[in-house]
Protein backbone atom coordinates (compact mmCIF):
# COMPACT_ATOMS: atom_id res chain seq x y z
CA UNK A 1 0.00 0.00 0.00
CA UNK A 2 1.46 3.41 -1.35
CA UNK A 3 1.41 6.29 1.69
CA UNK A 4 -0.66 8.96 0.46
CA UNK A 5 -0.86 12.74 1.92
CA UNK A 6 -1.01 13.35 5.67
CA UNK A 7 -4.61 12.60 6.74
CA UNK A 8 -4.65 13.46 10.33
CA UNK A 9 -2.71 16.04 11.88
CA UNK A 10 -2.09 16.33 15.65
CA UNK A 11 -0.56 19.48 16.75
CA UNK A 12 0.71 19.96 20.05
CA UNK A 13 -1.96 17.92 22.31
CA UNK A 14 -2.32 17.53 25.87
CA UNK A 15 -5.62 16.32 27.44
CA UNK A 16 -7.10 16.15 30.81
CA UNK A 17 -10.37 14.30 31.75
CA UNK A 18 -12.88 16.57 33.60
CA UNK A 19 -12.38 16.98 37.11
CA UNK A 20 -8.76 15.54 36.87
CA UNK A 21 -5.61 17.36 37.12
CA UNK A 22 -3.47 14.58 35.49
CA UNK A 23 -2.82 14.67 31.28
CA UNK A 24 -4.19 11.67 29.77
CA UNK A 25 -2.36 12.88 27.00
CA UNK A 26 0.78 15.17 26.36
CA UNK A 27 2.24 16.95 24.14
CA UNK A 28 1.37 15.12 21.08
CA UNK A 29 2.55 15.62 17.65
CA UNK A 30 1.99 13.46 14.88
CA UNK A 31 1.02 13.34 11.24
CA UNK A 32 -0.76 10.19 10.39
CA UNK A 33 -0.66 9.53 6.38
CA UNK A 34 -3.61 8.56 4.31
CA UNK A 35 -3.68 4.75 3.72
CA UNK A 36 -1.38 3.96 6.72
CA UNK A 37 -1.80 1.03 9.14
CA UNK A 38 -0.44 2.51 12.38
CA UNK A 39 -0.46 0.60 15.46
CA UNK A 40 -0.38 2.23 19.17
CA UNK A 41 1.05 0.23 22.05
CA UNK A 42 1.02 0.89 25.67
CA UNK A 43 0.87 -0.96 28.72
CA UNK A 44 -2.75 -0.34 30.60
CA UNK A 45 -3.43 3.66 31.02
CA UNK A 46 -0.70 4.75 28.74
CA UNK A 47 -3.23 6.69 26.95
CA UNK A 48 -4.79 4.47 24.07
CA UNK A 49 -8.04 5.18 24.39
CA UNK A 50 -7.95 8.23 24.79
CA UNK A 51 -5.74 8.86 21.74
CA UNK A 52 -8.47 6.53 19.61
CA UNK A 53 -11.02 8.82 21.05
CA UNK A 54 -9.07 12.01 19.96
CA UNK A 55 -9.69 10.89 16.07
CA UNK A 56 -13.37 10.72 16.25
CA UNK A 57 -14.11 13.83 17.91
CA UNK A 58 -15.87 12.06 20.78
CA UNK A 59 -12.76 13.83 23.02
CA UNK A 60 -13.32 16.60 23.70
CA UNK A 61 -16.90 17.03 22.34
CA UNK A 62 -19.17 14.42 24.02
CA UNK A 63 -16.07 13.75 27.63
CA UNK A 64 -15.56 17.43 27.61
CA UNK A 65 -12.07 18.13 30.08
CA UNK A 66 -9.92 20.14 29.00
CA UNK A 67 -7.72 19.90 25.57
CA UNK A 68 -5.07 22.00 24.10
CA UNK A 69 -3.73 22.12 20.81
CA UNK A 70 -5.59 20.72 17.63
CA UNK A 71 -6.53 17.37 15.66
CA UNK A 72 -6.88 18.14 12.11
CA UNK A 73 -8.92 14.93 10.32
CA UNK A 74 -9.42 15.08 6.86
CA UNK A 75 -9.27 18.76 6.89
CA UNK A 76 -11.94 19.01 9.78
CA UNK A 77 -10.62 20.25 13.18
CA UNK A 78 -12.18 18.28 15.69
CA UNK A 79 -12.97 20.60 17.68
CA UNK A 80 -14.97 22.84 15.18
CA UNK A 81 -17.36 19.83 13.97
CA UNK A 82 -19.70 17.71 15.12
CA UNK A 83 -19.14 14.62 16.43
CA UNK A 84 -22.01 13.17 13.54
CA UNK A 85 -19.96 14.87 10.78
CA UNK A 86 -16.47 13.24 11.86
CA UNK A 87 -18.75 9.59 12.28
CA UNK A 88 -18.54 9.66 8.47
CA UNK A 89 -14.68 9.96 8.36
CA UNK A 90 -13.55 7.81 11.30
CA UNK A 91 -15.77 4.93 12.13
CA UNK A 92 -14.16 3.32 15.47
CA UNK A 93 -14.48 -0.13 17.01
CA UNK A 94 -14.43 -0.69 20.85
CA UNK A 95 -12.96 -3.32 22.52
CA UNK A 96 -15.57 -4.45 24.08
CA UNK A 97 -18.22 -5.58 20.86
CA UNK A 98 -21.29 -6.45 23.17
CA UNK A 99 -20.83 -2.83 25.01
CA UNK A 100 -21.55 -1.76 21.21
CA UNK A 101 -23.81 -4.38 19.57
CA UNK A 102 -27.93 -2.97 20.54
CA UNK A 103 -30.25 -4.54 17.83
CA UNK A 104 -31.84 -7.70 17.16
CA UNK A 105 -30.84 -8.74 14.05
CA UNK A 106 -27.31 -8.44 11.99
CA UNK A 107 -28.77 -6.67 9.38
CA UNK A 108 -30.13 -4.07 11.39
CA UNK A 109 -26.54 -3.13 13.30
CA UNK A 110 -25.37 -2.58 10.06
CA UNK A 111 -28.08 -0.35 8.72
CA UNK A 112 -28.32 1.86 12.04
CA UNK A 113 -25.10 4.35 11.07
CA UNK A 114 -26.56 4.94 7.25
CA UNK A 115 -30.28 5.28 8.45
CA UNK A 116 -29.21 7.77 10.68
CA UNK A 117 -27.32 9.22 7.35
CA UNK A 118 -30.82 9.44 5.73
CA UNK A 119 -29.50 7.78 2.94
CA UNK A 120 -31.92 5.84 0.10
CA UNK A 121 -32.97 2.56 0.87
CA UNK A 122 -31.33 1.02 -2.07
CA UNK A 123 -28.10 2.97 -0.63
CA UNK A 124 -27.84 1.51 2.58
CA UNK A 125 -28.64 -2.13 1.70
CA UNK A 126 -25.70 -1.47 -0.73
CA UNK A 127 -23.94 -0.56 2.27
CA UNK A 128 -24.69 -3.45 4.57
CA UNK A 129 -24.25 -6.05 1.61
CA UNK A 130 -20.41 -4.43 1.12
CA UNK A 131 -19.56 -4.28 4.62
CA UNK A 132 -21.27 -7.73 5.69
CA UNK A 133 -18.75 -8.95 2.41
CA UNK A 134 -16.02 -7.40 3.82
CA UNK A 135 -15.78 -9.18 7.36
CA UNK A 136 -17.70 -12.00 5.68
CA UNK A 137 -20.69 -12.59 7.36
CA UNK A 138 -22.75 -12.50 4.40
CA UNK A 139 -25.45 -14.85 5.40
CA UNK A 140 -25.63 -13.52 8.62
CA UNK A 141 -28.08 -11.45 7.92
CA UNK A 142 -30.91 -12.46 10.14
CA UNK A 143 -29.04 -13.94 13.02
CA UNK A 144 -29.39 -12.28 16.18
CA UNK A 145 -25.96 -11.03 17.83
CA UNK A 146 -25.86 -12.33 20.28
CA UNK A 147 -25.82 -15.49 18.95
CA UNK A 148 -22.65 -14.92 17.34
CA UNK A 149 -19.37 -15.93 18.39
CA UNK A 150 -16.94 -13.83 19.50
CA UNK A 151 -14.62 -13.43 16.77
CA UNK A 152 -17.63 -12.29 14.71
CA UNK A 153 -19.14 -10.29 16.95
CA UNK A 154 -16.26 -8.13 16.40
CA UNK A 155 -16.40 -8.42 12.43
CA UNK A 156 -19.61 -7.07 12.92
CA UNK A 157 -18.45 -4.39 14.82
CA UNK A 158 -16.22 -3.41 12.20
CA UNK A 159 -19.06 -4.03 9.60
CA UNK A 160 -21.19 -1.74 11.40
CA UNK A 161 -18.46 1.10 11.32
CA UNK A 162 -17.79 0.50 7.92
CA UNK A 163 -21.08 1.01 6.68
CA UNK A 164 -20.50 4.66 7.07
CA UNK A 165 -18.07 4.63 4.87
CA UNK A 166 -14.83 6.10 6.87
CA UNK A 167 -11.60 7.08 5.68
CA UNK A 168 -9.85 6.26 8.74
CA UNK A 169 -10.68 2.79 10.61
CA UNK A 170 -10.03 2.95 14.51
CA UNK A 171 -9.86 -0.09 16.48
CA UNK A 172 -9.76 0.28 20.84
CA UNK A 173 -8.09 -2.96 21.25
CA UNK A 174 -10.95 -4.63 19.63
CA UNK A 175 -9.25 -8.22 19.47
CA UNK A 176 -8.97 -8.70 23.51
CA UNK A 177 -11.38 -11.11 23.69
CA UNK A 178 -10.47 -13.37 21.01
CA UNK A 179 -8.82 -16.61 20.89
CA UNK A 180 -5.48 -16.97 18.36
CA UNK A 181 -8.29 -17.71 15.59
CA UNK A 182 -10.64 -14.76 16.16
CA UNK A 183 -7.92 -12.49 16.52
CA UNK A 184 -6.09 -13.32 13.04
CA UNK A 185 -9.74 -12.99 11.50
CA UNK A 186 -10.04 -9.29 12.39
CA UNK A 187 -6.14 -8.54 11.57
CA UNK A 188 -6.39 -10.10 8.37
CA UNK A 189 -10.48 -8.08 7.76
CA UNK A 190 -8.30 -4.90 8.72
CA UNK A 191 -5.26 -5.52 6.65
CA UNK A 192 -7.45 -6.32 3.49
CA UNK A 193 -9.68 -3.07 4.33
CA UNK A 194 -6.06 -1.29 4.24
CA UNK A 195 -4.69 -3.03 1.26
CA UNK A 196 -7.62 -3.09 -1.22
CA UNK A 197 -9.42 0.02 -0.21
CA UNK A 198 -6.42 2.32 0.84
CA UNK A 199 -8.31 2.60 4.19
CA UNK A 200 -6.14 4.27 6.68
CA UNK A 201 -5.87 1.70 10.12
CA UNK A 202 -5.63 3.03 13.70
CA UNK A 203 -5.58 0.02 16.12
CA UNK A 204 -4.38 0.27 19.67
CA UNK A 205 -3.15 -3.29 20.91
CA UNK A 206 -1.51 -5.31 22.98
CA UNK A 207 -0.79 -7.77 20.30
CA UNK A 208 2.92 -7.52 19.31
CA UNK A 209 3.04 -10.62 17.39
CA UNK A 210 0.27 -9.67 14.96
CA UNK A 211 1.60 -5.64 14.43
CA UNK A 212 4.76 -6.78 13.79
CA UNK A 213 3.44 -9.07 10.73
CA UNK A 214 0.60 -6.17 9.54
CA UNK A 215 1.65 -2.62 10.37
CA UNK A 216 3.62 -0.01 8.78
CA UNK A 217 4.09 1.93 11.64
CA UNK A 218 4.10 1.51 15.60
CA UNK A 219 3.62 4.10 18.17
CA UNK A 220 4.20 3.76 21.93
CA UNK A 221 2.40 5.88 24.11
CA UNK A 222 3.77 5.70 27.44
CA UNK A 223 2.26 7.52 31.12
CA UNK A 224 0.45 9.98 27.89
CA UNK A 225 3.21 10.71 25.72
CA UNK A 226 4.84 9.33 22.87
CA UNK A 227 7.96 7.52 23.52
CA UNK A 228 8.71 6.28 20.22
CA UNK A 229 7.73 5.85 17.01
CA UNK A 230 8.44 3.59 13.85
CA UNK A 231 8.57 0.16 11.86
CA UNK A 232 7.78 -2.52 14.11
CA UNK A 233 12.00 -3.91 13.06
CA UNK A 234 12.87 0.01 14.90
CA UNK A 235 10.57 -0.02 17.62
CA UNK A 236 10.82 -3.90 18.76
CA UNK A 237 14.67 -3.26 19.13
CA UNK A 238 14.46 -0.77 21.39
CA UNK A 239 14.56 -3.27 24.43
CA UNK A 240 15.39 -0.81 27.34
CA UNK A 241 12.28 1.62 26.20
CA UNK A 242 9.80 -1.44 25.50
CA UNK A 243 10.84 -2.61 29.11
CA UNK A 244 10.17 0.93 30.71
CA UNK A 245 6.78 0.91 29.15
CA UNK A 246 5.85 -2.43 29.89
CA UNK A 247 5.80 -3.47 26.76
CA UNK A 248 5.89 -7.32 25.55
CA UNK A 249 7.79 -7.45 22.06
CA UNK A 250 7.22 -10.94 19.66
CA UNK A 251 9.51 -13.80 21.33
CA UNK A 252 11.62 -13.82 18.34
CA UNK A 253 12.24 -9.85 19.15
CA UNK A 254 12.81 -11.07 22.33
CA UNK A 255 15.27 -13.92 21.56
CA UNK A 256 17.41 -11.31 19.54
CA UNK A 257 17.37 -8.57 22.39
CA UNK A 258 18.36 -11.74 24.86
CA UNK A 259 21.63 -12.99 22.80
CA UNK A 260 22.19 -9.05 22.19
CA UNK A 261 22.62 -8.59 25.80
CA UNK A 262 25.21 -11.35 25.84
CA UNK A 263 27.18 -10.09 23.50
CA UNK A 264 25.81 -11.89 20.32
CA UNK A 265 24.44 -10.01 17.52
CA UNK A 266 22.08 -11.64 14.48
CA UNK A 267 22.53 -10.14 10.73
CA UNK A 268 19.02 -8.82 10.93
CA UNK A 269 16.63 -7.72 13.97
CA UNK A 270 13.77 -9.98 13.69
CA UNK A 271 9.99 -9.22 14.48
CA UNK A 272 9.01 -12.52 12.25
CA UNK A 273 9.76 -16.34 12.92
CA UNK A 274 11.06 -16.18 9.39
CA UNK A 275 13.44 -13.52 10.15
CA UNK A 276 14.58 -14.89 13.32
CA UNK A 277 15.22 -18.89 11.51
CA UNK A 278 17.05 -16.62 8.53
CA UNK A 279 19.14 -14.76 11.58
CA UNK A 280 20.30 -18.07 13.35
CA UNK A 281 21.06 -20.29 10.45
CA UNK A 282 23.59 -17.22 9.31
CA UNK A 283 25.23 -17.26 13.10
CA UNK A 284 26.04 -21.10 12.66
CA UNK A 285 26.69 -20.73 9.12
CA UNK A 286 29.26 -18.26 10.07
CA UNK A 287 28.51 -14.90 8.17
CA UNK A 288 29.73 -11.86 9.49
CA UNK A 289 27.32 -10.38 11.74
CA UNK A 290 26.54 -6.83 12.02
CA UNK B 1 -1.07 -42.21 46.46
CA UNK B 2 -2.17 -38.89 47.40
CA UNK B 3 -6.14 -38.25 46.56
CA UNK B 4 -7.14 -36.61 43.29
CA UNK B 5 -7.99 -33.09 44.20
CA UNK B 6 -10.68 -33.18 40.90
CA UNK B 7 -11.39 -36.15 38.95
CA UNK B 8 -13.83 -36.21 36.51
CA UNK B 9 -15.60 -39.72 34.77
CA UNK B 10 -16.84 -39.55 31.46
CA UNK B 11 -18.21 -36.33 31.88
CA UNK B 12 -20.70 -34.83 29.26
CA UNK B 13 -22.12 -31.94 29.66
CA UNK B 14 -25.15 -30.44 27.27
CA UNK B 15 -26.35 -27.04 27.18
CA UNK B 16 -30.67 -27.08 27.44
CA UNK B 17 -32.90 -26.34 25.73
CA UNK B 18 -30.91 -26.25 22.52
CA UNK B 19 -28.90 -29.59 23.21
CA UNK B 20 -25.34 -28.10 22.23
CA UNK B 21 -23.01 -30.83 24.03
CA UNK B 22 -20.24 -28.34 25.28
CA UNK B 23 -18.23 -31.78 26.86
CA UNK B 24 -18.52 -35.15 25.72
CA UNK B 25 -16.99 -37.99 27.97
CA UNK B 26 -14.15 -36.28 29.56
CA UNK B 27 -12.03 -37.95 32.52
CA UNK B 28 -8.97 -36.75 34.05
CA UNK B 29 -7.81 -36.12 37.27
CA UNK B 30 -6.08 -33.36 39.23
CA UNK B 31 -3.49 -34.01 42.01
CA UNK B 32 -3.31 -31.66 45.24
CA UNK B 33 -1.44 -29.31 44.07
CA UNK B 34 -0.95 -29.73 40.33
CA UNK B 35 -0.88 -26.56 37.93
CA UNK B 36 -2.71 -27.11 35.37
CA UNK B 37 -3.83 -25.23 32.08
CA UNK B 38 -6.62 -25.38 29.81
CA UNK B 39 -6.21 -24.66 26.04
CA UNK B 40 -8.48 -24.61 23.37
CA UNK B 41 -10.21 -22.18 20.85
CA UNK B 42 -13.65 -20.21 21.52
CA UNK B 43 -16.09 -22.43 22.32
CA UNK B 44 -13.95 -25.62 23.00
CA UNK B 45 -15.36 -25.96 26.09
CA UNK B 46 -12.96 -24.68 28.57
CA UNK B 47 -15.44 -22.31 30.80
CA UNK B 48 -18.31 -25.37 30.80
CA UNK B 49 -15.57 -27.78 32.16
CA UNK B 50 -14.49 -24.97 34.80
CA UNK B 51 -18.08 -24.60 35.86
CA UNK B 52 -18.48 -27.98 36.27
CA UNK B 53 -15.86 -28.55 38.18
CA UNK B 54 -17.10 -25.47 40.64
CA UNK B 55 -20.42 -27.33 40.49
CA UNK B 56 -22.41 -24.24 39.40
CA UNK B 57 -23.02 -26.98 36.24
CA UNK B 58 -24.21 -30.31 37.35
CA UNK B 59 -23.23 -33.17 34.62
CA UNK B 60 -25.43 -33.78 32.21
CA UNK B 61 -23.72 -37.70 32.23
CA UNK B 62 -20.92 -39.03 34.68
CA UNK B 63 -19.67 -37.60 38.03
CA UNK B 64 -17.41 -34.85 39.02
CA UNK B 65 -15.52 -34.91 42.16
CA UNK B 66 -14.32 -32.62 43.97
CA UNK B 67 -12.22 -33.37 46.90
CA UNK B 68 -14.24 -36.58 46.92
CA UNK B 69 -17.29 -34.74 46.83
CA UNK B 70 -19.95 -35.50 44.36
CA UNK B 71 -20.84 -32.26 42.90
CA UNK B 72 -24.19 -33.30 41.94
CA UNK B 73 -25.15 -34.34 45.77
CA UNK B 74 -23.42 -31.11 47.24
CA UNK B 75 -24.33 -27.48 47.20
CA UNK B 76 -22.03 -24.34 45.17
CA UNK B 77 -21.56 -23.43 49.00
CA UNK B 78 -20.54 -26.61 50.31
CA UNK B 79 -17.99 -26.81 47.67
CA UNK B 80 -17.08 -23.61 47.61
CA UNK B 81 -14.91 -24.12 51.09
CA UNK B 82 -12.67 -25.97 48.43
CA UNK B 83 -12.60 -24.64 45.41
CA UNK B 84 -13.44 -20.83 43.92
CA UNK B 85 -13.34 -19.94 40.61
CA UNK B 86 -12.40 -16.57 39.51
CA UNK B 87 -14.51 -15.48 36.48
CA UNK B 88 -13.27 -14.21 32.69
CA UNK B 89 -15.47 -11.18 33.56
CA UNK B 90 -14.52 -9.84 36.88
CA UNK B 91 -17.71 -7.34 36.10
CA UNK B 92 -20.17 -10.38 36.25
CA UNK B 93 -18.26 -11.25 39.78
CA UNK B 94 -17.84 -7.84 41.00
CA UNK B 95 -20.98 -6.08 43.22
CA UNK B 96 -19.86 -4.54 46.58
CA UNK B 97 -19.52 -0.88 47.92
CA UNK B 98 -15.86 -1.40 48.41
CA UNK B 99 -12.91 -3.42 47.98
CA UNK B 100 -12.79 -4.14 51.29
CA UNK B 101 -16.54 -5.45 51.30
CA UNK B 102 -16.27 -7.57 48.23
CA UNK B 103 -13.76 -9.71 49.55
CA UNK B 104 -15.50 -9.98 53.23
CA UNK B 105 -18.13 -11.37 51.62
CA UNK B 106 -17.21 -14.50 51.21
CA UNK B 107 -15.46 -15.51 54.23
CA UNK B 108 -18.40 -13.34 56.40
CA UNK B 109 -21.00 -16.13 54.69
CA UNK B 110 -18.77 -18.78 56.20
CA UNK B 111 -19.81 -17.51 59.89
CA UNK B 112 -16.15 -16.46 60.69
CA UNK B 113 -15.76 -14.06 64.01
CA UNK B 114 -14.73 -10.78 62.42
CA UNK B 115 -11.29 -10.99 62.98
CA UNK B 116 -10.60 -13.93 61.37
CA UNK B 117 -12.92 -12.36 58.55
CA UNK B 118 -10.22 -9.22 58.58
CA UNK B 119 -7.38 -10.74 58.55
CA UNK B 120 -8.36 -12.67 55.58
CA UNK B 121 -9.36 -9.62 53.80
CA UNK B 122 -5.64 -7.77 54.96
CA UNK B 123 -4.04 -11.09 53.51
CA UNK B 124 -5.82 -11.46 49.99
CA UNK B 125 -5.42 -7.46 49.86
CA UNK B 126 -1.76 -7.89 50.48
CA UNK B 127 -1.04 -10.77 47.98
CA UNK B 128 -2.63 -8.55 45.49
CA UNK B 129 -1.13 -5.63 46.29
CA UNK B 130 -4.77 -3.85 46.87
CA UNK B 131 -4.63 -2.27 49.87
CA UNK B 132 -4.20 1.27 48.27
CA UNK B 133 -7.83 0.43 47.09
CA UNK B 134 -9.46 -0.76 49.89
CA UNK B 135 -12.33 2.17 50.13
CA UNK B 136 -12.61 2.60 46.38
CA UNK B 137 -15.73 1.44 44.69
CA UNK B 138 -14.92 -1.93 42.63
CA UNK B 139 -16.39 -1.42 39.10
CA UNK B 140 -14.33 2.14 38.88
CA UNK B 141 -11.46 0.71 39.05
CA UNK B 142 -9.37 -0.17 35.87
CA UNK B 143 -9.69 -3.74 34.59
CA UNK B 144 -6.50 -5.15 35.87
CA UNK B 145 -7.60 -3.85 39.25
CA UNK B 146 -11.01 -5.22 38.89
CA UNK B 147 -9.64 -8.70 37.84
CA UNK B 148 -7.29 -8.83 40.86
CA UNK B 149 -10.07 -8.01 43.48
CA UNK B 150 -11.83 -10.97 42.18
CA UNK B 151 -9.13 -12.90 42.85
CA UNK B 152 -8.68 -11.77 46.36
CA UNK B 153 -12.18 -12.39 46.69
CA UNK B 154 -11.62 -16.09 46.07
CA UNK B 155 -8.55 -16.35 47.86
CA UNK B 156 -10.27 -15.18 51.00
CA UNK B 157 -12.40 -18.42 51.27
CA UNK B 158 -8.94 -20.03 51.46
CA UNK B 159 -9.96 -22.73 49.21
CA UNK B 160 -7.79 -25.82 47.74
CA UNK B 161 -8.27 -25.48 44.34
CA UNK B 162 -8.28 -22.01 42.26
CA UNK B 163 -10.12 -22.04 39.09
CA UNK B 164 -9.24 -19.05 36.70
CA UNK B 165 -11.13 -18.68 33.60
CA UNK B 166 -8.82 -16.82 31.27
CA UNK B 167 -7.78 -13.91 34.20
CA UNK B 168 -5.61 -12.43 31.46
CA UNK B 169 -8.46 -11.27 29.04
CA UNK B 170 -7.96 -7.77 28.70
CA UNK B 171 -5.05 -7.40 31.00
CA UNK B 172 -1.61 -5.59 29.79
CA UNK B 173 1.72 -7.41 29.67
CA UNK B 174 2.39 -6.26 33.21
CA UNK B 175 -1.17 -7.71 34.21
CA UNK B 176 -0.73 -10.98 32.52
CA UNK B 177 2.62 -11.32 34.80
CA UNK B 178 1.05 -10.29 38.22
CA UNK B 179 -1.78 -12.24 37.78
CA UNK B 180 0.32 -15.71 36.58
CA UNK B 181 2.24 -14.79 39.31
CA UNK B 182 0.30 -14.55 41.80
CA UNK B 183 -1.45 -18.38 40.52
CA UNK B 184 2.58 -19.27 40.89
CA UNK B 185 2.40 -17.99 44.08
CA UNK B 186 -0.70 -19.85 45.41
CA UNK B 187 0.47 -22.66 43.95
CA UNK B 188 3.98 -22.31 45.34
CA UNK B 189 1.85 -22.59 48.95
CA UNK B 190 -0.13 -26.16 47.93
CA UNK B 191 -3.09 -24.87 45.82
CA UNK B 192 -4.33 -26.68 43.16
CA UNK B 193 -4.36 -23.99 40.22
CA UNK B 194 -6.47 -24.46 37.00
CA UNK B 195 -6.22 -22.10 34.44
CA UNK B 196 -8.45 -21.53 30.92
CA UNK B 197 -6.20 -19.28 28.66
CA UNK B 198 -5.49 -18.43 25.16
CA UNK B 199 -1.77 -17.18 26.19
CA UNK B 200 0.06 -20.09 25.02
CA UNK B 201 3.83 -18.29 26.00
CA UNK B 202 2.10 -17.52 29.84
CA UNK B 203 1.27 -21.19 29.65
CA UNK B 204 4.57 -22.90 28.60
CA UNK B 205 6.56 -20.79 31.29
CA UNK B 206 3.83 -21.59 34.46
CA UNK B 207 1.65 -24.97 33.81
CA UNK B 208 2.91 -28.18 34.69
CA UNK B 209 0.56 -29.80 32.70
CA UNK B 210 -1.64 -28.84 29.86
CA UNK B 211 -4.93 -29.78 28.74
CA UNK B 212 -5.92 -29.14 25.23
CA UNK B 213 -9.74 -29.39 24.79
CA UNK B 214 -11.26 -29.75 21.00
CA UNK B 215 -15.21 -29.57 20.56
CA UNK B 216 -15.90 -30.67 23.67
CA UNK B 217 -13.17 -33.58 23.85
CA UNK B 218 -9.62 -33.95 25.26
CA UNK B 219 -7.13 -33.66 22.23
CA UNK B 220 -4.10 -33.81 24.25
CA UNK B 221 -3.44 -34.06 28.27
CA UNK B 222 1.10 -33.89 28.67
CA UNK B 223 3.22 -31.78 29.49
CA UNK B 224 3.89 -28.19 27.72
CA UNK B 225 6.93 -29.52 26.23
CA UNK B 226 4.88 -32.72 24.94
CA UNK B 227 2.09 -30.25 24.05
CA UNK B 228 3.04 -28.06 22.09
CA UNK B 229 5.33 -30.29 20.01
CA UNK B 230 2.28 -31.50 17.98
CA UNK B 231 1.67 -28.33 16.17
CA UNK B 232 -0.67 -30.45 14.08
CA UNK B 233 -2.84 -31.68 16.81
CA UNK B 234 -2.70 -28.42 17.94
CA UNK B 235 -3.83 -27.04 14.86
CA UNK B 236 -7.07 -28.76 15.02
CA UNK B 237 -8.12 -26.59 17.98
CA UNK B 238 -6.83 -23.72 16.04
CA UNK B 239 -3.84 -23.28 19.08
CA UNK B 240 -0.64 -22.54 17.93
CA UNK B 241 2.87 -23.30 19.96
CA UNK B 242 4.30 -20.10 21.66
CA UNK B 243 6.78 -18.53 18.83
CA UNK B 244 9.38 -19.18 20.36
CA UNK B 245 8.27 -22.85 20.19
CA UNK B 246 7.85 -22.44 16.37
CA UNK B 247 10.79 -20.90 15.80
CA UNK B 248 12.95 -23.57 17.53
CA UNK B 249 11.03 -26.15 15.19
CA UNK B 250 11.54 -24.28 12.25
CA UNK B 251 15.09 -24.41 12.65
CA UNK B 252 17.05 -26.76 10.96
CA UNK B 253 18.00 -29.95 13.05
CA UNK B 254 21.16 -29.86 12.40
CA UNK B 255 21.96 -27.05 14.41
CA UNK B 256 21.17 -29.07 17.16
CA UNK B 257 18.96 -26.66 19.06
CA UNK B 258 16.42 -28.10 21.15
CA UNK B 259 12.96 -28.15 19.41
CA UNK B 260 11.05 -27.87 22.73
CA UNK B 261 12.10 -25.08 23.84
CA UNK B 262 9.31 -23.44 25.48
CA UNK B 263 11.05 -20.06 26.48
CA UNK B 264 13.27 -17.24 25.26
CA UNK B 265 15.78 -17.69 27.70
CA UNK B 266 15.90 -21.80 26.95
CA UNK B 267 16.49 -21.34 23.26
CA UNK B 268 18.74 -18.54 23.90
CA UNK B 269 20.71 -20.20 26.72
CA UNK B 270 21.19 -23.47 23.67
CA UNK B 271 21.82 -21.00 21.47
CA UNK B 272 24.98 -19.15 22.86
CA UNK B 273 26.47 -22.24 24.06
CA UNK B 274 26.37 -23.81 20.41
CA UNK B 275 28.16 -20.86 19.20
CA UNK B 276 30.78 -20.42 22.06
CA UNK B 277 31.85 -24.11 21.47
CA UNK B 278 31.38 -23.67 17.49
CA UNK B 279 33.78 -20.52 18.29
CA UNK B 280 36.26 -22.25 20.19
CA UNK B 281 37.14 -24.97 17.49
CA UNK B 282 39.45 -24.49 14.95
CA UNK B 283 38.29 -22.84 11.92
CA UNK B 284 38.34 -25.22 8.80
CA UNK B 285 39.85 -23.53 5.87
Amino acid sequence: MDIGDPYIIIDNVSYRYPGTKCYALKELNLTIYKGEFVAILGEHLAGKSTFCQLLNGIIPNFKGGRMEGSVIVGGLDTQEVSVAELAQKVGIVLQDPEAQLFTTKVLSEVAFGPENLCLDVEEILERIKWALEVVHLTGFEERPPTSLSGGQKQRLAIAAALAMRPEVLVLDEATTQLDPVGTLEVFSVVRELNEKYGMTIVMATHKSDEVAQFADRVLILHRGRLIAQGTPQEVFGKAELLRRATIRPPQVSQLATYLEERSLHLSEFPITIEQAKRGIERLFNGETSR
Amino acid sequence: MRNPAIKLENLTYIYQPYGVVALEDVSFEVGEGEFVAVIGQNGSGKTTLLKNIVGLLKPTQGRVLVEGLDTRRSTVAELSRWVGLVLQNPDQQLFAQTVEEEIAFGPRNLNLPDTEVASRVEEAMAMLGLEPFRREFPLALSIGDRARVVIASVLAMRPRIILLDEPTMGQDYRGHHQIMGVAGQLHGEGHTIVIATHHVDLVAEYAQRVIVLCGGRILLDDTPAAVFSQPEVLRRTHIAPPQITQLAQALPSYLGLPRDALTVAELGEAVLEKVKIKRSLPRRS
